[in-house]
């Protein structure tokens, strides 16, 4: 498996550190409530087809990247870094 | 035997081998199998489960009966393919499976017992009573059926990985995948052409076709010679391509030193191969007929038979028949005719077949049994002229060619069954970015692969934007295939089909009768295709029998999955270079050299090595040492490299900010030159890790962590610099290697370093929680006032180029004023002492509330897991949290691990308190002590708990109290 | 008055040649870690162009001959072989210590990093003066292509040990194979 690491290009998956679904991008507010943290740390979807991730290339440039790509077909349409995405 | 001036290697030099200790001759160029066949050795091996004598198949990787064992006691390598194998002079070969000898195995007993034997035997069988299974019947089982074995010793011998990256990787280097490779190369793309034969060329060194005038062998030759010449070409022979994955990665496995007398270098290497495309041109495998008896030695493929006729120069009968279903296989009469060779008839079951040559020919006819018991001796054949027996002690039989579609399954792809060659075919887009040409595709005429080689390979140049290259197609043969489905034949014996594992076309019915008709089902009742080939030879044949049995077609019937890896491939070249040292990176400190010479024992931590202790001579037991240091430290000095631990640089001008919002405590209030504890929560509430940051000047910090979350921690921090707060201007980066860095503990720590430092330092000028930077003889250090032991302590860092000498004079100094170093079994001691966590503690499941940290926790700021850590459950009182346990009893043991109860209860999950994290015995007060976690912990001081410990069988009754046990005010360190 | 003595990450292992590979440690010099704050890269590319010749690099470059300045990461570079002048934009941290550095010659250089780390290090996708953070075994490394037969590894200091381990290992390899 490879992922394109915005910063260096298509890398081999080893040189990347799995994180999760993208949408811990979104960080509630500090108020925001128990029933909106709950959901922001432990609800997940568990899509069949495409999806965004979070990938640290750990063993390349530091970079936190969101990975777009499909569960069932394994393709990667892009990635985009962390610094500059939306959940 | 050898065939006068045939075979490409008719001129190679003579070799000697053994096979079972018998000595031979071959020559070079040979293979294994080829040299025992020149030698009339037909018999090479015993069958999995009946024991059944079987001679060579084939002439490629797919061989199902030929296994041998090559090598002695360690550097033994079993189930080596003696078609593959490469003959080296002075090789010695061993058959497996058979005992006392191959020609009289005492398992063969077991051929007498088939009857009993059938699919689903075990499960039907073994199934009572279920004691037996692990003791009595797996054993014996396991005794009986099987292939080679390794030796149980430790192999040296070395294997490699490599990496690759290409344009194009071309899989097989036969007519199909010579011209896709010239075609991409001529283009001035990176090619790589992988083929797992040690020579070039697939089929055309196996047959005698001309291309382009030429001996088709010759012509390959040439070919290989033009792209060897090419820069952009890389050519691996003797690589097996085994496995397609995502994103255009291959895995290859490419045999190094197994054709070498010679073991020094690595043996295999297990290539990684990158590539924007890659052209499948694996050809296609020849598959047996199903007819009675057809399992003896000397009936082999047709193919196979040309090929040892052809590649090299022998004929594996003296009377040769052929039983064939179309007109390829007449090919095999004709070329044993052309070199000599007696053909007693050709058994073609096609009413419509004609001869192509001088042979007789049995139209319509099946082959219905055999003989010969260790040996083909003759065949008996029905045909529409009546029934004969015909002497014959090389039956050379086709069913037909089965495309090698493999490797385009590995990705969940599944084959299309093809009624024009009755067989599968690739289906196009199962594996994205790669084609398929030549016989791999269904194409089998020379000229139909040459010329599919260069279509496939143009049209991948246009999708790759290149331009078309500049490459003609070769004259060749185009002989049509012709060929009529024949499955199996009807007649009194067993009909197999997978020689490996023993399965019978009777045990394919018995499963579809059994109601095991789906196909996957019935792979795993019979273990059809489930031996080392996989079924190479037999996966189709059985399908069609098992869509017979249960009256569907064959695509109805389906496909099992191809999975990776296409052959057999060593877990020691996967695991090439991690044998002991090379297992994981070693982290060494600048202390190390100087820690190993003093005998020091060294433990992992993360990938760093740590001295346990410092042995001195009189003491015995790692405790003795241990005692002596706690009390050393407590009393006088000693020195520990701590530069394991994790130090990350933070500079800017949000900093303080940043560390306002990854640490629960405050930072922002910190002044220059002073050292505050932090404790860092994840987004969930929980305890991450802890540590101590310094400021060292206007906007810069450095930060520790502890050893082991080191990683976690700089993950951390960029994920909440880059995707939670881009907007705080800040940087950091490690410099846990930089600085190499010692406690100095003790109540002559400062003494210990005013003999080292340009400038004596004071507690005025260094009081407790201080740091800066200091001189040493001229380098410039850093010197942080802290404490991990209680004792008045500093923890020095200088350059690490520094850190070995810096490390002899600390410890000499030490040793001078009755201190010296100490490890982590003291370290541990020393902290417990003082009630001080670590990630025993810390363990991912604790809260800042639970080790009773909870004020830390800054309500006048957000920060990681702030507002998680305010949910209802992690604050409730009845949560278990940290606690001191001393003993009651003297001599009462304190375990780790351990549950604790109230008195009186069952000792039972349910009636669980808490549990003991880190326990010790102290010198300094004369007993054990531990830590643990215990339900509403700190209103219960005072109160006995029984330890129970079902692991180690400790029952122990012990008092909860404060876990701080030693100077409860912390006078000791700021004194 | 005591005297601390500097020990090199790999003294004691190298230099070597094993077959047609030469290793060689390359003394570690003066290195900074510069990091631009933020929209600080111009300017502190300025500076340093300024003061010692150098630009502060691209992803994936590495720049200069005698003073250099690499690329390691994420709005990161090192400047290697010069003192770091006085820059206001940017963090700048020592890590002078903190590298082992190993310098691979000879015409199979290419062939033993190939066994050692998943970058494509071919000639037309790795040319002189780039760089890249990969792995090297399982360590985290930097490679920079220093010429034709000639790269840079680093690692951390502390693994010092391991890769000259690797490098002699895949050195080895290379050169049994090619007298076979």
């Amino acid at each position: 498996m490879r992922l394109p690491c915005p910063l260096c290009g298509d890398r081999d998956r080893r040189e990347f550190f799995y994180q999760g679904a993208a949408v811990t991008l979104d960080r509630p507010a500090r108020d925001a409530g128990d029933a909106a943290w709950n959901d922001y740390l432990h609800n997940r979807d568990n899509p069949a087809g495409e999806t965004r991730d979070l990938w640290h290339h750990e063993a390349g440039c530091g970079a936190w990247i969101v990975v777009h790509r499909n569960t069932v077909t394994h393709e990667v349409y892009g990635a985009e870094l962390a610094q500059k995405a939306k959940a | 035997m050898r065939v006068q001036g045939k075979g490409l290697n008719a001129n190679g030099a003579p070799l000697t081998f053994t096979f079972d200790g018998q000595e031979y001759q071959g020559r070079e160029g040979d293979t294994l199998a080829a040299a025992l066949l020149a030698n009339g050795q037909r018999l090479v091996g015993r069958s999995f489960k009946y024991h059944r004598p079987r001679g060579i198949l084939s002439a490629g990787s797919e061989e199902p009966n030929a296994l041998v064992t090559l090598g002695e006691a360690a550097k033994q390598d079993p189930n080596i393919r003696a078609t593959t194998q490469e003959l080296f002079d002075g090789l010695e070969a061993r058959s497996q499976n058979a005992w006392p000898s191959l020609k009289n195995d005492v398992m063969a007993v077991n051929d007498l017992m088939s009857p009993f034997l059938s699919a689903g035997f075990y499960y039907k069988t073994f199934m009572w009573p279920k004691a037996f299974w692990e003791k009595v019947y797996e054993p014996i089982i396991r005794r009986a059926a099987g292939l080679g074995a390794l030796s149980g010793e430790t192999n040296d011998d070395t294997y490699e990985k490599a990496f690759a990256h290409c344009d194009v990787l071309v899989i097989g280097a036969g007519p199909a995948g010579i011209m896709a490779a010239l075609t991409a190369a001529r283009a001035g793309l990176d090619v790589i052409l992988a083929d797992e034969d040690s020579r070039m060329g697939g089929r055309l060194l196996a047959e005698t076709y001309d291309v382009d005038g030429q001996a088709g062998a010759d012509w390959a030759t040439q070919q290989i010679a033009e792209l060897n010449a090419m820069e952009n070409v890389r050519l691996m022979p003797r690589t097996t391509v085994a496995g397609a994955y995502d994103q255009g990665t291959y895995a290859a496995l490419e045999r190094v030193g197994h054709h070498r007398a010679d073991r020094t270098g690595p043996r295999e290497c297990f290539w990684r191969i990158v590539s924007k495309r890659s052209i499948l041109c694996a050809g296609a495998l020849e598959r047996p007929i199903a007819f009675p008896n057809n399992d003896r030695p000397g009936i082999m493929t047709a193919g196979a038979v040309r090929s040892y006729l052809n590649r090299w120069g022998v004929a594996p009968g003296q009377a040769v028949t052929v039983f064939a279903n179309n007109d390829d296989a007449h090919r095999t009469a004709l070329d044993f005719i052309d070199a000599g060779v007696t053909v007693a008839g050709v058994i073609d079951s096609r009413d419509s077949a004609h001869a192509l040559g001088d042979y007789p020919l049995f139209k319509g006819g099946q082959v219905i049994a055999t003989k010969g018991r260790h040996g083909l001796t003759s065949i008996t054949v029905e045909h529409s002229g009546g029934t004969e027996e015909i002497a014959t002690d090389c039956l050379a039989m086709s069913g037909g060619w089965n495309p090698t579609v493999h490797l385009t399954c590995h990705m969940n792809g599944r084959p299309t069954w093809s009624d024009n060659i009755f067989s599968f075919v690739p289906t196009e887009g199962s594996v994205p970015n790669m084609s398929v040409a030549g016989a791999a595709n269904g194409v089998f005429s020379t000229l139909g692969c040459l010329q599919d080689g260069i279509d496939t390979t143009q049209r991948v140049l246009v999708d790759l934007g290149v331009d078309a290259a500049d490459v003609e197609t070769p004259s060749a043969e185009d002989a049509p295939y012709r060929i009529e489905p024949l499955w199996q034949v009807e007649g009194k014996g067993r009909k197999w089909l997978d020689f490996q594992n023993d399965v019978t076309v009777k045990d394919i019915r018995l499963a579809a009768l059994e109601n095991f008709r789906s196909v996957e089902h019935m792979k795993r009742y019979t273990t059809q295709g489930m031996a080392t080939d996989q079924g190479k030879n037999s996966n189709v044949a059985a399908l069609a029998v098992l869509a017979d049995a249960t009256g569907r077609g064959i695509p109805e019937t389906g496909t099992t999955t191809f999975r990776p890896p296409y052959s057999p491939v060593a877990i020691a070249a996967m695991g090439a270079g991690s044998q002991g040292h090379g297992f994981a990176p070693e982290r060494l400190m600048t202390s190390h050299h100087a820690t190993t010479s003093r005998g020091a024992p060294m433990i992992e931590a993360g990938l760093w090595y740590r001295p346990s202790y410092f042995p001195r001579s009189g003491e015995e037991t790692w405790l003795d040492s241990c005692n002596r240091e706690v009390t050393m430290v407590r009393g006088a000095v000693g020195v520990c490299d701590v530069s394991t631990l994790g130090k990350i640089d933070i500079q800017g001008p949000d900093a303080a900010a940043f560390l306002d919002f990854v640490y629960c405590n405050t930072f922002s209030t910190l002044k220059e030159k002073r050292v505050r504890y932090g404790l860092m929560l994840r987004e969930d509430g929980h305890v991450m890790d802890d540590g101590t940051t310094a400021c060292l000047g206007p906007n810069h910090y450095v930060m520790t962590t502890t050893t082991a979350a080191a990683g976690q921690v700089m993950r951390h921090l960029d994920w909440v610099s880059q995707a939670l707060r881009p907007d705080l201007d800040v940087r950091f980066a490690s410099v846990t290697e930089q600085w190499a860095q010692f406690a100095v503990a003790g109540p002559k720590s400062r003494d210990l370093l005013n003999t080292i430092f340009d400038d004596e330092i004071d507690n005025d000028s260094w009081p407790f929680m201080a740091c800066g930077t200091v001189g040493i003889s001229g380098v410039q250090g850093r010197l942080f006032r802290i404490s991990f032991s209680g004792e008045h302590a500093y923890e020095i860092a200088v350059p690490a180029r520094y850190g070995a000498s810096l490390f002899g004079q600390l410890t000499a100094q030490a040793e001078a004023m009755g201190g010296g170093a100490y490890g982590m079994e003291a370290l541990n001691v020393m902290r417990i002492e003082k009630g001080f966590i670590t990630h025993a503690e810390i363990h991912g499941r604790t809260t800042a509330f639970d080790i009773g940290f909870d004020r830390m926790v800054s309500q006048k700021k957000d920060c990681i897991g702030n507002a998680p850590s305010r949910r209802e459950g992690l604050l409730d009182p009845q949560r278990e949290q940290l606690v001191g346990l001393k003993p009651i009893e003297a001599d009462g043991k304190l375990t780790s691990g351990a549950h604790l109860f109230v008195e009186g209860a069952d000792a039972v999950r349910l009636n669980s308190q808490g549990y003991v994290t880190s326990v010790c015995y102290s010198p300094t007060l004369g007993h054990d002590l531990g830590l643990a976690f215990l339900k509403d912990g700190p209103n219960r001081y005072g109160e006995h708990v029984i330890l129970v410990d079902h692991l180690r069988d400790v029952r122990t009754l012990y008092e909860v109290c404060h876990p701080v046990f030693l100077d409860p005010e912390g006078e000791l360190a700021r004194g | 008055m005591v005297k601390l003595i500097a020990k090199s990450p790999c003294m004691g292992l190298l230099p070597k040649t094993i077959g047609a590979v030469d290793l060689t440690e390359v003394e570690p010099a003066l290195i900074t870690l510069i990091a631009p704050f933020a929209g600080q890269t111009k300017a502190v590319s300025a500076a340093l162009k300024d003061a010692l010749g150098v630009s502060f690099p691209a992803p994936n470059r590495a720049v200069g001959t005698g003073a250099r300045a690499v690329w390691v990461g994420m709005g990161q570079a090192l400047l290697m072989g010069a003192n770091c002048p006085d820059l206001k934009g940017a963090a700048c941290i020592d890590q002078s210590d903190a590298w082992a550095i190993v310098r691979i010659d000879g015409v199979d250089t290419s062939a033993v990093l190939a066994r050692l780390t998943p970058l494509d290090v071919r000639d037309s996708q790795f040319k002189r003066g780039h760089t890249a953070r990969t792995l090297v075994g399982h360590m985290t490394a930097s490679i920079t292509r220093l010429g034709v037969h000639s790269f840079e590894v680093m690692v951390m200091r502390s693994m010092a040990g391991t890769l000259v381990h690797e490098l002699e290992q895949a050195a080895e390899n290379m050169a049994a194979r090619a007298t076979a």
